[in-house]
């Protein structure tokens, strides 16, 4: 299967989960073999090098011990056990095969197969199938069952029996599933789906129908398929099935692939390692990689089926230029889209200055190729006009925990939240937004850890099947500085600090200060609820359980950062986590949910116009020196434009030129109308994409970008985890990335001469402290490794701060609340915050192209069915949404989701285009725009309002490419 | 068999809420619901479901997992033939198939006044009396067609 062996690649299934007990020593087969207490005899044998047969059992899931293949026989013991579900004992003395068990197995097997179609050879499953392999282990060779005279064999196989009836136990394929099909005929009842949903995904969406030789597996209650049913499609299902029963529709089209690739997701933060399975250069299947780090073999329903984008025909494959926006694109050679990108941005330095022209680099793409992108600012254009889409959602996260701690990071790995007891989730909603965490967070909330929640929506996780939050705080939108140091009000009065903790690792005077801060009645839990809404009693509670009830961990999103105080609540965060001593070992921490694939990275490699890679600040000489000397230029001292500065500056005709790598400013910028303002007043704008996005509507010159298969490169996910990815493919628009920005900086005269991004590696490790020992080829070797990663650290840091802080003693911060200017009022009296679904991912440009839209075809606004009655507005009517920065329209849905004043939407869809209704608030000390608080107004509508069509048009005539010429 | 009430959300609510204190409910709600209603009406899953903090799925594995419990009602009686292997060694799978065409009905069909509804059981633990069979919850030994047809004749 595979092109090449990895050291750390391997693959076996060893039967039942790793344990950590004491070691324990035992024979298998005459083969000495030591595992740790609790470990099963089959996981032993297979350590050994000795496959014991199975079919129920798999590594992922605790055994279950129904299939009965795997009986062997242990010395002094009676009978023949199972060995998946016998854990191993001292001196334990185990044969896996005898006349006895072989007979057994054979028996077993033969009553399997009497119930299975015999169609191997047109099977999807042909030669990745565990049945025909255990058939074949077993030494199957007849099969004695027949029908009865005069009857037929009762099976589940045939939909009509030999007389010609139907057959009442057979039941049709439920191809209902965009991307899997459940073929029931197929099903041999090991359990695996049902158990996958329920142990990894979480979900419970299957179940057993029906009992003995009628059981089936079920998705949902008695009148749903797949697609009806709670099933979230991670494909857990259809990667624990042995046989073509849960098959990936892309496997029935194109066959089972041949090799593959182990590389890492391009969505979310969370970075899940996957094995991308080809014949040739044609991608087949996705599948989740066991030995991932971040993702412990378990994925969602994006990065495992929504990468059909990736070949849509909607890609742009050639260069585009065009003098002015008003004429339609030319598509032109790669030699004269660069050649003329060049000459339009120097001749806008030439004439407007060096200042004039700047870059955006993306969250999307991977760390060499925002390396470049930044250093073209500052190495070519010699101005530190670089910022990045990261701006947008976590730069208060930069700076506010590195104002506390000293890294701008989250302090834990994945792994971390096995051990927490007490979790604590703020404005971030896992379960949609990271769901490979998300159920990993499930899964230890299963085993009884607590959770808290502080969002205004009641997201899933507040109460889903077998898991419940012990506290939700529905605050109202904008008051999350008030609530959280409400919180250091109760625990800090209430004498719940670790003073230890405190003493030894935090400034113990700036504690006193703050103490004396918190302290302040203003802050009480009392004092506060007419302004957050949230009960004084139960805000005392909640903080109580996080500071009494063990390792208590903090993951946030979003819901944070996006506010005008987005800095302030991140420092409110750290210091929570302080005061409880929650930092510096596994099952605390502080972590944010990032929400792009490399959001970590962008900031990482010195994105930001203030800050070299490393988070080094521009104006200190001797980090200027370091690049100077790398790059052979002068580097300018002075910070450049962030976002939206650059758009201001457009508006006023000082900025002229940008380009714009991997992001869609206009539709995921805030506040749209003024985004376009400035993207249209530019005279060269550089769009660098898989897709024309709607920037690409203001656009120059339009260079098709490739995507996460047709690269290599790293991305470094929310633990700092930078990972590998991979090329699978040759690039379908001819270049990588990394190269046309290598492209565009040559022509521009910079003699560049990257030929890998291996070596753009090497640069940055050269140049940046926290890379320092991080190259390929111990990526190759290890898979992954987390940042510090240098001589301290050289094995990387999956937790940080463990005997003391980065920053060297903890700074508890004072965190005022100031109220956002953004106020409801007679004219706005709701208001609106945003956020997004499982199935669709940002800005929509991938998701939108693949089959996830049978989830989520457009955004709708969450309302409170008091809200709607009193504006007389029904489920699914069309409504007005307004603000003072614009208006737009969309469905309403009424749910007590939200809170009575309180509006939800989602930003996926252009059509909806929410951010024309988001205002420029932004938070003081990042600008990171406040998109979770908006004055809004809802009034029915009769549909799409008149901005909308307009920019429909706009939109459309801005997208017409001509013809070749040729 | 207690006759079935009217599904109210009210009634099913109520039955709900006297077992959720119960390690294990679901089991005691399920055979409160049918000793209620006559079988666990479809609009009562839902509301376990929700109260149970568990998902259609699992509910639905439950109640199908059990032969006992009925998505409709029953007829007003209910007789049950055992048809397992001592039984049918003692001429169980012949008294079945009178007993079906004396009443013109399939197995596990009611009739259409909803007088009586015949259901297949596996092993009464009456083997030594086979054929055995149930009638409204009372145990038969040595059944006979006719004698068993007559007792659900009212």
């Amino acid at each position: 299967m595979k092109d090449f062996i990895i050291p750390w690649d391997d693959d076996r299934d060893l039967g039942t989960p790793a344990k950590t007990g004491a070691p324990v020593t035992l024979s298998v087969d005459g083969v000495e073999v030591t595992v740790p207490a609790g470990t099963s005899v089959m996981r032993a044998a297979a350590l050994a090098g000795i496959g014991v047969p199975k079919l129920c059992a798999t590594d992922s899931l605790e055994a279950f011990g129904s299939c009965r293949l795997c009986v062997v026989e242990i010395e002094g013991r009676r009978g023949t056990p199972a060995s998946c579900t016998t854990p191993v004992a001292p001196g334990m003395v185990v044969r896996t095969q005898s006349e006895k068990v072989k007979k057994i197995r054979r028996g077993v097997m033969e009553l399997y197969i009497s119930d299975h179609p015999l169609d191997c050879l047109t099977c999807a499953a042909n030669g990745d199938c565990e049945l025909q392999d255990m058939a074949g282990a077993v030494g199957l060779r007849d099969v004695r069952y027949e029908a009865p005279e005069n009857a037929a064999l009762a099976n589940h196989v045939t939909p009509r029996n030999t007389s010609g009836e139907a057959n009442p136990l057979w039941q049709a394929k439920d191809e209902s599933n965009p991307y899997f099909t459940y073929d029931p005929s197929k099903c041999i009842v090991c359990n695996r789906c049902v158990r996958a949903c329920e142990e990894v995904q979480g979900t419970f969406a299957l179940t057993i129908e029906g009992r003995g030789f009628d059981s089936r597996v079920k998705a949902g209650g008695p009148l749903d398929d797949f697609l009806s049913s709670d099933c979230v499609s991670c494909g857990a299902c259809v990667q624990a099935c042995p046989t073509a029963t849960l098959q990936e529709k892309s496997v029935i089209e194109l066959g089972t692939p041949e090799r593959s690739v182990i590389t890492t997701c391009a969505y979310c933060g969370v970075g899940c390692s996957f094995k991308a399975e080809l014949n040739g250069d044609e991608l087949v299947r996705m599948v989740p990689h066991k030995h991932g780090e971040a993702n412990r073999g378990h994925s969602c329903v994006k990065g495992r089926f929504a990468w059909g984008y990736a070949s849509h025909p909607d890609r742009i494959l050639h260069p585009m230029i065009r003098d002015s926006i008003d004429e339609p694109w030319r598509e032109v050679s790669w030699e004269e889209a660069i050649g003329f990108a060049a000459a339009r941005l120097r001749g806008l330095q030439e004439k407007h200055g060096r200042k004039s022209i700047g870059v955006i680099t993306s969250s999307r793409c991977t760390n060499e190729e925002t390396f470049l992108v930044q250093k073209l600012a500052r190495g070519v254009f010699l101005n530190n006009n670089t910022d990045t889409c990261a701006r947008v959602c976590h730069s208060p996260t930069g700076y506010g925990l590195g104002q506390a701690f000293g890294t701008s990071a989250g302090t834990q790995n994945f792994d971390s939240v096995e051990q927490s007891d007490v979790v604590l989730v703020i404005g971030a909603n896992p379960t949609d937004g990271h769901p490979v965490f998300g159920s990993r967070l499930k899964k230890r909330l299963r085993q009884g850890a607590k959770l808290i929640v502080i969002d205004p929506r009641r997201i899933d996780l507040v109460k889903t099947p077998h898991v419940e939050a012990a506290h939700h705080l529905a605050l109202r939108p904008g008051t999350n500085v008030a609530v959280v140091t409400a919180m250091a009000h109760v625990i800090v009065t209430e004498g719940l600090y670790d003073e230890a903790f405190i003493r030894e690792r935090c400034d113990w005077d700036e504690f006193q200060e703050y103490a004396a801060f918190v302290s302040d009645p203003r802050h009480a839990p009392e004092a506060v609820e007419a302004l957050t809404g949230v009960p004084a009693e139960e805000l005392r509670a909640t903080a109580r359980t996080f500071a009494t009830g063990g390792n208590g961990a903090i993951y946030y999103g979003l819901g944070v950062t996006e506010h005008s105080q987005g800095s302030t609540t991140v420092m409110g965060i750290a210091n929570l986590a302080m005061l409880t001593g929650n930092i510096g070992r596994e099952g605390v921490g502080v972590n944010p949910l990032r929400g792009q694939n490399n959001v970590q990275g962008s900031c990482d490699m010195g994105s930001f116009p203030h800050e070299l890679p490393g988070y080094r600040h521009v104006k200190n000489a001797d980090v200027r020196a370091i690049f100077e000397q790398a790059w052979g230029v002068e580097i300018d001292p002075e910070p450049g434009l962030r976002i939206n500065n650059m758009l201001d500056a457009a508006t006023s005709g000082q900025f002229k030129g940008l380009y714009c790598q991997g992001e869609d400013i206009l539709q995921s910028d805030p506040d749209t109308r003024h985004v376009a303002a400035g993207l249209a007043a530019m005279e060269c704008v550089i769009v660098h994409d898989l897709f024309l996005n709607e920037t690409a509507n203001y656009a120059h010159v339009f260079l098709p970008g490739s995507t996460f298969l047709e690269k290599d490169g790293t991305f470094t996910n929310a633990e700092r985890r930078i990972n590998r990815v991979r090329r699978v493919m040759a690039p379908r628009n001819g270049y990588a990335d990394w190269e046309i920005t290598q492209l565009l900086a040559n022509a521009m005269g910079a003699g560049w001469s990257y030929a890998h991004p291996s070596e753009i590696m090497a640069e940055i490790a050269a140049t940046t402290p926290g890379f320092a020992n991080v190259n390929y080829e111990m990526l190759e070797e290890r898979g992954s490794v987390q940042w510090p990663c240098n001589d301290d650290t050289p094995d990387g840091s999956p937790i940080m701060h463990v005997d003391g802080f980065v920053r060297g003693k903890g700074r508890f911060m004072i965190t005022e609340y100031v109220a956002t200017e953004e106020r409801t009022g007679p004219r706005f009296p709701l208001l609106l915050t945003t956020g997004r679904i499982l199935s669709q991912y940002n800005v929509g440009a991938q998701t939108r192209r693949t089959e996830n839209t049978v989830w989520h075809q457009e955004d709708v606004l969450e309302i409170h069915p008091h809200d709607a009655e009193t504006r007389g507005i029904t489920e699914g009517d069309w409504v007005k949404l307004a603000s003072r920065s614009g208006e737009t329209s969309l469905r309403a849905t009424l749910t007590d989701r939200v809170s009575p004043g309180v509006v939800y939407t989602t930003f996926h869809h252009p059509g909806t285009q929410a951010n024309v209704i988001t205002t420029d608030f932004s938070d003081w000390a990042t600008n990171c725009p406040e998109y979770k608080v908006t004055a809004v107004q809802v009034s029915p509508s009769n549909g799409p309002t008149a901005w909308q069509e307009d920019y429909e048009d706009r939109a459309r005539r801005a997208r017409r490419v001509l013809p070749a010429a040729e | 068999m207690p006759a079935s009430q009217t599904v109210s959300p009210a009634g099913v609510e109520e039955i709900i809420a006297r077992h959720l204190h119960r390690e294990g409910p679901l089991l005691p709600i399920l055979h409160d619901l049918q000793d209620h209603f006559g079988c666990i009406p479809a609009e009562a899953r839902p509301a376990i479901a929700a109260a149970l903090n568990i998902t259609q799925a699992e509910v639905h594995g439950v109640i199908s997992f059990y032969h006992d419990f009925r998505e409709e009602p029953a007829g007003r009686h209910v007789l049950k033939i055992c048809r397992s292997e001592a039984c049918q060694s003692m001429g169980g799978t012949a008294l079945g198939e009178a007993v079906l065409t004396l009443l013109g009905l399939g197995w596990g069909e009611t009739s259409a006044d909803g007088r009586i509804t015949v259901e297949p059981v596996y092993c009464l633990g009456l083997c030594a009396c086979a054929p055995a069979a149930m009638v409204n919850g009372k145990l038969k030994g040595r059944a006979e067609a006719k004698a068993l047809v007559a007792e659900v004749s009212a």
